[in-house]
């Protein structure tokens, strides 16, 4: 393959190749930060799938994006049929070149899946009166289309939390949701329907085939540069972190892609300059996951569904956070090494990690270089990455049998919101258990709390652990470690919360933490979390 | 009009949907359609197939003309100031810019407001909140335009001035859009004062109220075409396109039958497109007007909120006086809501929000005090329930309140309080209650939902935990049904029946998700005896039906439904007239039905009839008209009957809070609501659970916040303003239609559904309420703002905890706080 150029034989910049509708479509000139929703509606008259809000929050946009399953790699989290692997994504925050080599499936691709009636997602929904105003509608489809196929695919139905669970990602205004959750459990009692990958399966071998291991795509773009010569941007698309280090060096101010969804919003919303871009998504050791025994390592590139899903794995008690991340087109989209890369002071992952000790792997120019992620965080959106270095991996150690392990979150609304104030605590005894018994000794030997929203950075509250560590697990180190938390955090009011709030309940999340896992008289979830009551209906 | 009444056949049993079990409309349905029913079969919406498939068409979706512009606007970074200057040329050299359009390039008048000329177009000399429209960028792409317009903070020069903006604030200075209003209704001179004085009982209180944006899904957008001679063809997501049509032609100087606008469909408008889409429709009218090319604005998500106005926030001050029993003798309330920058809808709103403060309780003295305060943020305007929503719970907190401050259970003293049938029957505005069902409403409810089992288990709960505390609230619903104001209660339809048989229905409201076109089809379907698939509703159009009103307060199928049934019954009379002459029959023997016209002993197909009737000349169109009866309104006296009828309702929810985090849980909701004789069972039941939901919405996790110095909205799209998910619609949730005939003769007895469920969320409020309350002493109150965010609740909790909150009861001196 290295023969292959990005030019084609008359020296023209190769065109964004993708399947849609059948075919495989060229795209040239739209500039690299043109959006997949921007190309469906403005471009390939394809107007199903709607624009609500054009930030990933609201699922009006919802589309599949399908690729091929590399050989080996860990596609599990991804919807399997056949070779193919899917996932729903906001098409409103996805660059229109990062699906080259892939299959853009939308709400009118349905129709050519079963031609001659509707498909059972959408038979559901209409026999369920799950559409009112309509114009969330075809999000919705896509969302559930999803849960048909991968549940289809696995001959496994899902419960009715799960699909609200999935269809987290997706607003409504008009229904209150009952029907559309009535309709995910009536599509599977419809005849099955298949989805005929082969089609799907040989498009995008034939792209792959003619496409050389580093994809660029040139164009201009027409709020830079003059009128008469527009600026071309450059995306770049290496597939070995060789090449990538190679791109990266000689692109040095290009912007590195993980998953763009926050990156798309910088363009859609704030018009920032970008300039040139390297995706990170296609790298193959990027793309990597491995869990053992020895550790769990997160390629950076690794969506963030197949992270947690990872880490659930390793540590079942982050399942609540995981599934309070986003919903599933961001989690599907975005990379857990980019929440990382970018910092923000509230990202879910990033306390998690931190409690659990995770260990960052650097790369710039070949060299390799490891980084505690307690050092990685400066300041306010500022972290350790030198130029030219970026993110390969992030490393968890599994945790030690006698770790207890916690995760909260605190938002105004349960799904997709981002937090007031996180807190994922471990919490290592000095004694081990006696036998037979899950109770652990009084000590603490240490302990990990990671704060999200409490200060410019996550990060851990140093003080209230010093107040733990050595001291039994009582009420009384509990109230000291409550006092410390004021030496630790001053934190902001904004609108999701007030300082006085947020340090009240950080103090709580510690009280929550010690009811949950004091020596005696523990309390579980259903005693402590108001959510998991109504999860194990309590009201019914 | 006739034969619209009740036939017995077409009574229906209680129909329910609930959580667990998944329901389809085709099974008794389809065999009730099979009969000939067309009223009360749950069709699905006429769109649905549209819906499902991607291919109902929004006006984004309409493939656009060539030489399509786009327009974005530019919008005030201040919240108040003096506009000195537009760098236009600067604007105008950005990439893709085609015009820069100010104020100075407005034709006529630069005001866009539906009842008073307050509401700018473009801001002129003042600048009146941040987020304002200030220029409008006319450029090749949407992508270009927004980019220019993002420049604003370049191009404008602005003196800053001190903003107002809290609803307090102007409340202080006596800063309103309109004169206050004052609602009294006293037996004699002077009673109220007596009976607060002399009560057994008194308390006073203040309760905060936030707003709540509407967030249709599909954001604000008008495609404005120059058509021949001057004239403009208007795409505009619209609940109101015949006040588009006048907005445009009085800012273009234009006579009306100018412009033409139409719109096929919303994607959502809950009142954020009634008066609102105005701006946007002379913005994009003004460009394509000057520019002589097609111009589509389409708002970003973000601009949306930042522009337009949304359900208003108030603020609550009352006084109440009430007896051992817990009945209210007295009542005094002030509410002062933050109307934003201009009075667009506040006036009717606050009108309606006076009108609501009732709810479904005899008030035997009575004042109640409407302030529209003027602010500098954005206008606000009509959403769903339209100010009713927010007078009626502050009413249903005053009774909380009363009844913990005397350690009774709420649900009792509700119902004392609650409107007779013969006595305690009047209204603070002197309508008579004619039609109340609020007692049996609660009756079933009480049972059904096991009102009184669960109020012991949640108490036995909130022995058994420390952490978390179950709370449990049944709250009735009374809600008023017509336009306050009196002429705005008619409508018109058109029906053509074509030579085929077929019919193509217009009528003058608009299709926003509710399922009117549905209703309609269906009530035109049953009188001319035809299939569904023979009926087939058209986009509303200003060139059809003429001086529409809006489609909002509920009435769209009352009003449109009942001039459709004119206009077919018209057709009915001509088609059985024709027969009775052409197959010589008694006209009285002929019936229409499921596509056949019975005649005596013969019977012929409804198409067949329509051609023969054709060819003798018969007329086959027709319009029809409708105006509500019985209403009328005296705004200066506050008195009058402003109502046709009323709707009801209850509704009951548990929740469980974590009084650590102030997080909270809605566990289960059990509705019974009065739609009348439903026109479609399916449809009322999802705008009641749908309007359940939103309002729970509007309550708990909705939460507006503007900056504090700069008065710009912080909440500004999904990310940070956060309207329920799947996973806040609770795991039960049962709704039922009380079985009901509306005394008035509606268009088949029916009620409007739209408005009245936003009521029934309250429960979910006070549930939370309740729950709160259980940390401390019985008869503390928790004073919980809304919404009751885990902030909000929290709070609530540490003032009960720490007995900061107002002590229940007070017979010899006044109480404060609340």
């Amino acid at each position: 393959m290295d023969n292959l150029t990005n030019h084609d034989a008359m020296g023209f910049p190769q065109p964004i190749r993708f399947y849609c509708g059948g075919t495989i479509v060229a795209v040239r000139d739209l500039p690299i930060t043109t959006t997949v929703l921007q190309w469906l509606r403005q471009h390939s008259g394809r107007p199903g799938t709607k624009e609500g809000c054009a930030e990933g929050d609201c699922g009006a946009c919802t589309v599949i994006v399908a690729e091929l399953c590399p050989e080996g790699a860990p596609a599990r989290y991804a919807i399997r049929v056949d070779h193919l692997a899917l996932r729903p994504i906001n098409a409103c925050i996805r660059f229109l070149p990062t699906l080259h080599g892939k299959a853009l499936l939308t709400v009118e691709d349905l129709q050519t899946i079963t031609p001659e009636a509707l498909h059972p997602v959408q038979q559901a929904m209409l026999d369920c009166h799950a559409s009112q105003c309509g114009f969330c509608t075809p999000g919705f489809v896509m969302s559930l289309f999803a849960t048909y196929t991968r549940h289809t695919a696995a001959n496994t139905r899902p419960a009715r939390a799960d699909v609200a669970n999935d269809l987290a990602g997706n607003l409504c205004r008009c229904t209150g949701y009952r029907p559309i959750l009535d309709a995910a459990e009536r599509m599977f009692d419809l005849p099955r329907v298949t989805l005929d990958t082969a089609p799907i399966t040989a498009a995008l071998r034939a792209i792959a085939e003619t496409t050389p291991p580093v994809f660029e795509y040139r164009a201009p773009h027409p709020a830079y540069g003059t009128a008469e010569t527009p600026r071309v941007d450059c995306y770049s698309a290496p597939t070995t972190v060789a090449a990538l280090d190679d791109v990266y060096a000689a692109r040095p101010h290009a912007r590195l892609l993980a998953g763009a969804t926050d990156i798309g919003l910088w363009v859609n919303k704030q018009f920032r300059d970008i300039g040139d871009v390297i995706a990170l998504n296609e790298v193959a050791e990027l793309r990597t996951l491995t869990l053992d025994r020895a550790r769990l390592v997160i390629g950076a590139a690794v969506p963030l569904e197949d992270a947690w899903a990872a880490l659930i794995r390793l540590v079942p008690n982050c399942a609540e956070m995981a599934a309070r991340f986003a919903g599933p087109p961001i989690r599907h989209a975005g990379t857990m090494g980019g929440n990382i890369a970018n910092g923000s002071p509230i990202g879910d992952a990033a306390p998690v990690l931190l409690a659990l000790d995770a260990v960052l792997t650097l790369q710039c120019r070949g060299r390799l270089r490891r980084l505690p992620l307690g050092s990685f965080y400066l300041d306010y959106m500022r972290n350790a990455l030198a130029p030219g270095e970026f993110l390969r991996s992030i490393e968890i150690p599994p945790p030690d049998p006698k770790t207890l392990f916690a995760a909260y979150k605190i938002s105004k609304r349960i799904d997709c919101d981002i937090a007031a104030l996180s807190l994922a605590a471990a919490i290592i005894f000095a004694e081990s258990a006696p036998p037979g018994s899950p109770a652990p000794g009084d000590t603490i030997a240490d302990v990990r709390l990671a704060f999200g929203g409490m200060a410019a950075t996550v990060r851990r509250a140093t003080n209230a652990e010093a107040a733990l560590r050595g001291h039994a697990w009582t009420a009384a180190t509990l109230d000291h470690a409550i006092l410390a938390l004021a030496d630790d955090f001053t934190p902001l009011t904004d609108l999701r919360a007030s300082t006085v709030y947020r340090l009240r309940v950080a103090g709580n999340l510690l009280r929550r933490l010690w009811l949950e896992t004091r020596r005696t008289d523990r309390l579980p979830p259903s005693a402590t979390r108001a959510r998991v009551v109504a999860v194990q209906g309590g009201g019914a | 009009m006739n034969d619209i009444g009740p036939p017995s056949d077409r009574r229906h049993s209680i129909r329910g949907f609930s959580g667990d079990v998944v329901t389809a409309w085709s099974e008794a349905d389809a065999e009730r359609l099979g009969l000939g029913a067309r009223i009360g079969v749950g069709v699905p919406h006429e769109s649905a197939h549209l819906h499902v498939t991607g291919t109902a068409a929004y006006i984004d979706d309409v493939p656009e003309r060539a030489g399509t512009l786009h327009a974005a606007l530019g919008l005030s970074p201040v919240g108040a100031g003096r506009l000195i200057g537009i760098d236009t040329g600067f604007l105008r050299a950005l990439p893709g810019v085609v015009a820069v359009l100010t104020a100075a390039d407005i034709p006529a008048i630069n005001d866009c407001g539906p009842i008073f000329h307050d509401d700018p177009i473009l801001a002129e000399d003042d600048v009146r909140h941040c987020g304002q429209p200030v220029f409008v960028i006319v450029a090749t792409e949407r992508d270009l335009a927004r980019r220019a317009a993002a420049r604003a903070g370049e191009a404008l020069t602005i003196e800053p001035a001190q903003g107002i903006y809290t609803a307090r604030a102007a409340h202080a200075r006596g800063d309103y859009v309109l004169p206050p209003v004052h609602l009294i209704r006293e037996s004699t001179d002077g009673a109220l004062d007596r009976a607060l004085a002399t009560a057994p009982h008194r308390l006073r209180g203040h309760f905060s109220l936030g707003g709540q944006e509407q967030f249709y899904l599909e954001g604000q957008i008008t495609y404005a075409i120059p058509t021949e001679g001057h004239g403009l063809h208007v795409m505009c997501s619209t609940q109101h396109p015949s006040e588009m049509q006048q907005v445009i032609a009085h800012a273009l100087g234009w006579r009306s039958h100018r412009v033409l606008v139409e719109c096929r469909r919303m994607g959502g408008g809950f009142g954020g497109k009634e008066s609102q889409s105005a701006l946007f429709a002379c913005a994009a009218a003004l460009a394509a007007r000057q520019t002589n090319r097609p111009v589509k604005l389409r708002l970003d998500r973000d601009d949306d909120f930042l522009v337009t106005g949304r359900r208003h926030p108030f603020e609550f001050d009352y006084d109440v006086g009430f007896d051992d029993a817990g009945r209210i003798l007295g009542f005094d309330v002030s509410m002062i809501a933050n109307a934003g920058h201009s009075a667009d809808l506040s006036g009717p709103v606050v009108t309606r929000a006076l009108c609501h403060v009732d709810n479904a309780y005899f008030l035997p003295e009575v004042a109640i005090h409407g302030y529209a305060a003027r602010t500098n943020t954005q206008s606000n305007t009509a959403f769903r329930g339209f100010g009713g929503p927010q007078g009626a719970l502050v009413t249903e907190i005053v009774l909380d309140r009363i009844a913990r401050a005397l350690g009774r259970d709420a649900l009792e003293i509700r119902c004392r309080n609650l409107y007779g049938t013969a006595t305690n029957n009047i209204t603070p505005y002197g309508q008579i209650v004619e039609d109340n069902v609020i007692g049996p409403i609660i009756d079933d409810l009480v049972v059904s939902s096991g009102y009184h089992e669960r109020r012991a288990a949640v108490a036995q709960f909130n022995r058994d935990n420390i952490v978390l505390k179950k709370g449990l609230a049944l709250t009735p619903v009374k809600f008023g049904i017509s336009f306050n104001v009196p002429h705005l209660n008619q409508a018109g339809a058109l029906v053509h029946i074509y030579v085929d048989g077929s019919i193509l229905v217009n009528h003058g409201g608009t299709e926003m998700g509710q399922g009117l076109n549905t209703k309609v089809a269906q009530v035109v379907a049953d009188v001319l005896g035809v299939g569904f698939d023979a009926v087939r509703c058209t986009a509303a159009d200003t060139s059809k039906v003429a001086n529409t009103s809006a489609t909002a307060a509920s009435t769209g199928a009352d009003l449109n439904g009942m001039a459709a049934a004119d206009a077919a019954h018209r057709l009915r009379d001509r088609l059985a007239t024709f027969a009775a002459r052409h197959y010589e029959c008694d006209p009285a023997s002929i019936r229409f039905a499921n596509g056949m016209v019975a005649l005596g002993a013969r019977a012929v197909a409804f198409a067949t009839l329509v051609r023969q009737a054709y060819e003798a000349r018969v007329q086959l169109w027709s319009e029809g008209f409708y105006t509500t009866p019985k209403i009328h309104w005296n705004p200066t006296t506050m008195n009058g009957r402003p109502f046709y009828y009323f709707a009801y309702g209850a509704a009951v929810s548990e929740v469980v809070i974590d009084t650590l985090t102030g997080e909270f849980a809605l566990l289960r909701a059990d509705i019974l609501h009065d739609a009348g004789q439903s026109l479609n069972p399916a449809i009322d039941i999802g705008q009641i659970e749908g309007g359940f939901i939103q309002s729970l919405g509007w309550l708990t996790t909705e939460e507006l916040v503007w900056h504090e110095a700069s008065g710009r909205l912080l909440t500004h799209a999904p990310s940070t303003y956060k309207i329920p998910t799947a996973n806040d619609c609770p795991a039960a949730l049962h709704v039922r239609l009380f079985e009901n005939i509306n005394t008035e003769p509606t268009i088949f007895r029916s009620k409007a559904v739209g408005e009245p469920p936003m009521l029934l969320a309250f429960s979910a409020l006070l549930a939370i309420r309740d729950a709160i309350a259980a940390v401390g002493n019985p008869t503390a109150d928790p004073p919980l703002r809304a919404p009751a965010t885990p902030e909000a609740i929290l709070d609530a909790i540490e003032a009960v905890r720490a007995n900061e909150a107002v002590r229940a009861i007070e017979t010899d001196r006044p109480a404060g706080g609340g």
